[in-house]
């Protein structure tokens, strides 16, 4: 028992990050969150041994993605607004504010699946192995991925994308 | 160095810090000779970099209450809450003095054991069987509220016992406190006017625990633990007469 709460406490800070990147909701994340630790908590003894954070990570993928899917069915959409002024730090500069939350608004545009491989790895340090099984997916598919998401974003950041947001030129304009 | 040709993947893998040290100096060199190359990397790396920053507020932010997981845990181990134990140990100070109970066989076990239990059943049957005013405070006409009631104060849902078939009929139940977390009382009597009592709580040890006999002062039962549910039964009459409705109620509870 006091295994489970030293194991699994430190991870939930990371938890919370790769479920709000995810469904950029903040109620929505916490809610797949507790989600996530009651089902760890229950399912305890099912673990691999060694570090439980991709076995907790898959956990809330899976979630996530039954999330995906509701909504999907609902026709509804998450917000992907929601980041508002409190997400950031109070002593954060305002260009900088900004500067974050370009990328994060660009990186909600990538496809879900690219954007799970590039948070996972790029974000949480998960190895590309435990990538590929939080994800459900051969190594090579989570390299052909990451490669995507990262050139995707990429064109995102020199908005040479069709159709360049606005908050590139808002951005420029700061400078 | 190895001359193996630098792919897609090492790239990927260098900006994430994921190559072993020989290969990194590899791409480090390829690098050097690829200016083209190395914008992109460099490119990747700025961005992975700004995804961090911009993420880190998250996970710097303090845990909303709904992501304690102590609590959750202390949820799964059924355990009361810590107001209870404040509670209960008030009431323990205020009966402290009835005393004088004894286990018989080895039940002399672990907090919270059954033990405990069975002393918790004959402290409630002491107080409440005599009452003749108002021994429950929800009559047998609500069982369906007692039940539902109890079942939300333990967290667990909780079957109520019919012992019809031994002749007792239900009076009524009651939430006690016991100095590990609430329990459901329930009363039951027979045409005669003698009662029994039955306890029930979830246990924190002894989880599944064989019946075993207790007796103390002028009330005698029986008490065991099933999947993580104990239950102690008294009442004034012999110890082995309760027997086949102990047994009897155990089985109603373990074909639920």
């Amino acid at each position: 028992m006091n295994d489970m709460l030293r194991l699994i406490e430190p991870v939930i800070p990371a938890l919370r990050r790769y479920a709000r990147a995810l469904v950029r909701n903040r109620a929505t994340a916490d809610d797949l969150v507790q989600d996530c630790l009651e089902r760890a908590v229950s399912h305890w003894g099912q673990r691999r041994e060694g570090d439980p954070r991709p076995w907790l990570f898959t956990i809330l993928h899976n979630l996530a993605l039954s999330q995906f899917r509701r909504s999907a069915r609902r026709g509804k959409h998450i917000a992907i607004d929601e980041a508002s002024e409190d997400d950031f730090k109070q002593d954060a500069v305002q260009e900088q504010k900004l500067m974050y939350q370009d990328v994060l608004d660009k990186l909600a545009r990538l496809p879900d699946d690219q954007r799970a491989v590039l948070l996972l790895v790029a974000v949480e340090d998960l190895s590309y192995a435990d990538a590929a099984r939080v994800l459900d997916i051969p190594i090579g598919t989570v390299m052909s991925r990451l490669s995507r998401a990262r050139e995707k974003l990429q064109q995102e950041i020199e908005g040479t994308v069709d159709g360049a947001p606005k908050n590139v030129v808002q951005l420029r304009r700061m400078k | 160095m190895t001359n193996r040709p630098i792919t897609e993947d090492d790239l990927h893998a260098y900006v994430d810090g994921a190559l072993e040290p020989e290969r990194e100096s590899e791409v480090a060199a390829h690098l050097q000779d690829h200016p083209d190359v190395a914008r992109r990397v460099s490119a990747f790396s700025v961005q992975r970099d700004l995804l961090r920053k911009a993420l880190a507020p998250i996970a710097d932010e303090p845990l909303p209450p709904q992501l304690n997981l102590s609590e959750m845990i202390e949820t799964r181990r059924r355990r009361p809450s810590p107001i209870w134990w404040t509670v209960a140990a008030l009431l323990m100070l205020s009966i402290g003095g009835l005393g004088g109970w004894v286990m018989r066989g080895n039940l002399q076990g672990s907090p919270g054991g059954l033990a405990a239990l069975a002393q918790e059943a004959a402290y409630s049957y002491s107080v409440y069987a005599p009452d003749r005013v108002r021994p429950v405070e929800m009559r047998a006409s609500d069982s369906a509220q007692l039940v539902q009631w109890v079942s939300n104060r333990l967290k667990q849902p909780v079957t109520l016992p019919d012992l019809t078939g031994s002749g007792y009929r239900l009076m009524g139940g009651r939430l006690i406190a016991t100095s590990h977390g609430p329990a459901a009382m329930f009363m039951y009597d027979d045409d005669r006017g003698s009662r029994l009592v039955v306890l029930t709580r979830p246990m924190i040890s002894e989880q599944n625990a064989p019946m075993a006999p207790h007796s103390g002062g002028d009330v005698s039962g029986f008490a065991w633990a099933d999947g993580g549910m104990g239950y102690s039964l008294v009442g004034q009459a012999a110890a082995e007469s309760l027997r086949p409705i102990a047994n009897e109620m155990r089985r109603q509870a373990r074909s639920i």
